[in-house]
């Protein structure tokens, strides 16, 4: 995978991850280009489509469009599959997610990313591995901050 | 009292740093992005207040709030440096913040990058897992080639860690490195043996992701890993075979994310390999034949199942089941399978062609499809599935598609009608039916050569014109609009007129067309304002052809050449002009002038364009480009005869002649540049008082009939020759054209000379002679001098 956008129907990003090195204005033009031609697709259409030299996979779930650039020989079913698992894992973790919980939570959203996919690849496929994982660091910053406080 | 005063100013200081949620309540409140940029500037400032000289403890949730504005598009390069503090500071919080800062604001361009090199190689190394992961993902995120090779030898340590959660992430780590220096292969081959035989799942998956890097990076290693075929059969066998696990399995289908892996890894390894590509033929069938079809997860499976069948030797059979799996998922209710199919076929179309055309029908009807992606696909994949012998039945359907598909696909959908027309067409009246038609439906996204190749088409097919120019002018009475269509009608009624009015035809039904009809439908397409210059132009030929084919008076069309004599349009006005000269003084010429044209040669159809455009065009050009030159011969004829022609009226004759190249060359049907010559003596023709007039001779080898005459006129006396012109007279059985000089002055002393080019045209090989005309002014006197050129050589005629 290239990169991953999360935006809203307004066009706001919501999360970006780049997994290839680029520019900043690189990727404000990507971005913006990107997000007018994934917004200007109607409801009924497919999730793929081609755009400059990528693939691009994307899905709506409620307000937020969920979008990733693959290469041409990656598979553009499973790509719809790791986006899906994606929303699983946020929703389990948030409770019942909706796109305010990203907005407010947006270094979560990233951190559980980074923890299903790495270097844009598949690191972990079993959903329960990937909670563990995350409940375990919450808990490790929440003990290190107490003992900060009680240094203090 | 300075304790209070101090515990007073660290809580006004935390008072008023908003919290990261705070903040992004006030940027959501904002009414205007003016409002939304006032709030963020007031925060960034207080931000770097903050990193400045502000609590360290609170670092992290400082760089959290720079980072949600960095999101909204806002400069945070300010924070970069922040991100190494807290990155090397010993708590986790800061860790964690600080890591994300990195990837998200630095990067290999960045200078800074560098520094964090030292903090992941501790965090690497130092016990705590959850750091040792932080800092694994933001080496594959963001590590450039230098940090890779750094790190190399702290992350193949980490392979062997007992922790999973470590190892899946170094593996993942080594993918991105070697992806950054392949040469870091070398580190990372040998541990792969053991990993493979991991059972966790992201390790599996990390491992073949490794072996796919390496093998695509080297022959060796591709060699080197074949030999783990077997397992990997196995490994998937196992994962296909032994039930439903709920950890891994998505609808019932086991990890799909790894089976689709070790999949792709089975493509590379057997491609073109013959012993491989055996040994996992059973298991392929077996996962396309037991995968459940009936989720998005199991058909990402059959996908990447059906690219392996297809790229690998595999059995003929298992190609066909695979080809027809993607025929049923062309049959899908499901958008996106239908998608992948369509593209999938696409790509096997070339290897797999008559496995593929077992599901036109499939793909025809696909080109219903509301979704332009997937319209676009079909209609790709029908044309590439054209062949002789359906070529009629796709047409239709194609045909039928061209009618109704969004304006984007429209000219693709023309051109690849035109071109499979080309290659298969049954006949040449289908054919032209069929480029009629599209012509009719879409003509304006033909390209432009579709003109040439219909007249070219039309030319040839003897037996059709009748049809032709019926067809066509009835498709011209109904719509004048579509400039291509307009153009070959125009041309076709020019040349075919007397055919159109004779009213019998065995293809079509019979019709009587009166011939103020067709001259008024001509006058139309002539004066509309919808018709592109160049289509007028074929109108007014058209008209003018018509004078010698139609029964009737010639005033109709008289009239309408005159008027446009003076039309704005140069090149409407300089047809009509040469016409009008045709119908006044050349009227005896002017059947044989507008005689019917002879066949075009087939020239090839990746000759460019203008090419052929210009050849077209030029056509047209042929009929009237004799014209000039016969009165310009026949006045230089006078010259022989009457000396005081005055110079004024013989000023006339050079600008008939506007762009000597081009007519000339469509006119002796000879080339343009002179190639390389067998060399003639030159000869010094003329001299007096300093001026001297010197020609040369070139007989181009393939056209030995043409001569090439240059004459070059110099001047070495101490005053200038002005207003030279120089004429030239060739027996009656020649044909001679001058083209313009390259000036009339020649400046004194040497100065740059005049040099003019005649072309003799001498098909009867008779002896030539020439007659020269020159006047110009010389020391204050006009001066005129006619002689004839005496010592031709022999070469030049003979």
């Amino acid at each position: 995978m290239q990169f991953m956008l999360l935006f809203s129907r307004q066009g706001k990003l919501r999360l970006q991850k780049w997994y290839v090195p680029l520019s900043d204005k690189e990727k404000k033009k990507i971005t913006r280009e990107l997000v007018q031609t994934v917004l200007a697709r109607k409801p009924k259409m497919c999730s793929f489509l081609e755009w400059r030299d990528l693939k691009i996979v994307y899905k709506r779930y409620a307000s937020l469009y969920f979008c990733c650039a693959i290469e041409d020989q990656d598979n553009e079913l499973i790509t719809l599959e790791i986006i899906h698992r994606y929303v699983e894992l946020l929703d389990k973790y948030f409770g019942s997610v909706c796109e305010l919980d990203i907005i407010f939570n947006f270094e979560k959203a990233y951190f559980i990313l980074d923890e299903f996919l790495l270097g844009g690849e598949v690191q972990e496929t079993s959903k329960k591995n990937v909670l563990k994982a995350i409940e375990q660091a919450d808990l490790l910053q929440e003990v290190s901050y107490l003992g900060s406080w009680k240094e203090n | 009292m300075s304790l209070r005063g101090g515990m007073v100013a660290l809580r006004s200081r935390m008072v008023t740093s908003l919290k990261l949620q705070d903040l992004i309540e006030e940027i959501r409140g904002a009414k205007t992005q003016a409002q939304e940029r006032e709030v963020i500037q007031k925060e960034c400032a207080q931000i770097r207040a903050s990193f400045r000289d502000g609590d360290p403890l609170q670092r992290h949730r400082q760089l959290a709030k720079l980072l949600y504005v960095h999101m909204l598009g806002y400069p945070a390069h300010f924070g970069q440096m922040e991100c190494l503090k807290l990155i090397a500071s010993p708590r986790f919080t800061d860790k964690r913040v600080g890591y994300l800062g990195a990837m998200l604001l630095l990067d290999e361009r960045h200078d800074a990058h560098l520094l964090i090199t030292n903090s992941i190689k501790n965090d690497l190394s130092q016990g705590i897992q959850a750091v040792q992961g932080l800092a694994l993902c933001t080496l594959s995120a963001m590590g450039s080639a230098e940090m890779c090779r750094d790190l190399a030898t702290e992350v193949e340590k980490l392979l062997l860690q007992p922790s999973p959660y470590v190892r899946k992430k170094a593996v993942l780590a080594a993918v991105h490195m070697i992806r950054k220096d392949p040469e870091l292969s070398n580190i990372f081959l040998p541990p792969c043996a053991k990993l493979l035989r991991e059972r966790h799942h992201g390790i599996l998956l990390g491992t073949i992701t490794l072996i796919m890097e390496l093998c695509e990076r080297s022959p060796a290693a591709l060699r080197h890993f074949r030999k783990v075929v077997p397992q990997l059969v196995q490994i998937l066998r196992t994962l296909v075979t032994t039930g439903y696990s709920t950890e891994h399995s998505i609808s019932g289908v086991s990890d799909p994310f790894l089976q689709v892996q070790i999949l792709r890894l089975l493509r590379i390894l057997g491609r073109n390999h013959e012993e491989s590509s055996e040994t996992m033929n059973d298991l392929l069938a077996q996962v396309a034949t037991n995968t459940d079809t009936s989720r998005n997860a199991g058909n990402a499976v059959l996908l990447e199942t059906v690219l392996t069948i297809m790229d690998i030797h595999s059995a003929a059979g298992l190609r066909v089941l695979a080809v027809n799996i993607l025929g049923r998922f062309l049959l899908n209710n499901d958008k996106n399978i239908r998608y992948v199919a369509l593209t999938s076929l696409l790509r096997l179309v070339q290897s797999d062609h008559s496995a593929v055309q077992r599901h036109r029908s499939t793909v025809v009807e696909c080109l219903q499809e509301t979704d332009a992606s997937l319209s676009r696909r079909a209609l790709e994949l029908s044309l590439a599935l054209v062949n002789s012998s359906n070529v009629r039945a796709m047409m239709r359907e194609l045909q039928a598609f061209l009618e109704s598909c969004p304006p984007d696909l429209r000219a693709d959908c023309a051109s690849g009608i035109l071109l499979a027309a080309e290659r298969f067409a049954p006949s040449k009246r289908w054919h032209i039916d069929t480029i009629l038609h599209v012509l009719t439906t879409a003509g304006t996204y033909v390209r432009d050569d579709a003109v040439a190749n219909l007249t070219q088409l039309i030319g040839e097919a003897q037996e059709l014109h009748a049809y032709s120019v019926r067809c066509l002018y009835h498709a011209l009475a109904e719509d004048i609009s579509q400039q291509p269509l307009a153009q070959v009608a125009a041309w076709c009624i020019g040349e075919y007129g007397d055919l159109l009015l004779e009213g019998n035809c065995e293809e079509t039904e019979p019709l009587q067309v009166e011939e103020e009809e067709v001259l008024a439908l001509l006058e139309k397409v002539l004066q509309s304002h919808l018709s592109l210059p160049a289509t007028r132009a074929y109108a007014l030929t058209a008209l003018m052809k018509l004078s010698t084919r139609l029964p009737g008076g010639n005033n109709r069309i008289r009239q309408v050449v005159s008027i446009y004599g003076s039309c704005v349009d140069i090149e409407l006005q300089q047809r009509a002009v040469e016409y009008n000269v045709l119908f006044q003084k050349y009227d005896h010429m002017r059947a044989a002038v507008l005689e019917k044209m002879p066949l075009v040669e087939r020239s090839d159809p990746h000759v460019d364009e203008e090419g052929k455009e210009q050849k077209a065009g030029a056509q047209l050009l042929e009929a009237s480009a004799p014209v000039p030159t016969e009165p310009q011969a026949t006045k230089l004829m006078d010259l022989l005869d009457l000396l005081d022609d005055t110079p004024g009226h013989a000023q006339h004759l050079p600008p008939l002649d506007p762009s000597p190249g081009e007519t000339l060359v469509h006119l002796l049907d000879l080339p343009c540049a002179p190639p390389a010559p067998a060399p003639i003596p030159g000869l010094k023709v003329f001299e007096r008082e300093g001026v001297r007039l010197d020609l040369s001779f070139v007989r181009p080898l393939e056209t030995p009939a043409l001569l090439l005459v240059t004459a070059t006129t110099t001047n070495s006396s101490r005053e200038d020759v002005t207003h030279f012109v120089c004429q030239a007279a060739v027996p009656k059985s020649f044909q001679l054209q001058l083209q313009a000089p390259s000036g009339d002055t020649i400046p004194a002393q040497g100065g740059l000379p005049i040099t003019q080019l005649f072309r003799i045209l001498n098909p009867n090989k008779a002896m030539l002679r020439l007659k020269l005309r020159l006047t110009y002014n010389h020391f204050g006197q006009p001066v005129q001098e006619i002689f004839e050129v005496d010592n031709l050589p022999v070469e030049t005629w003979q």
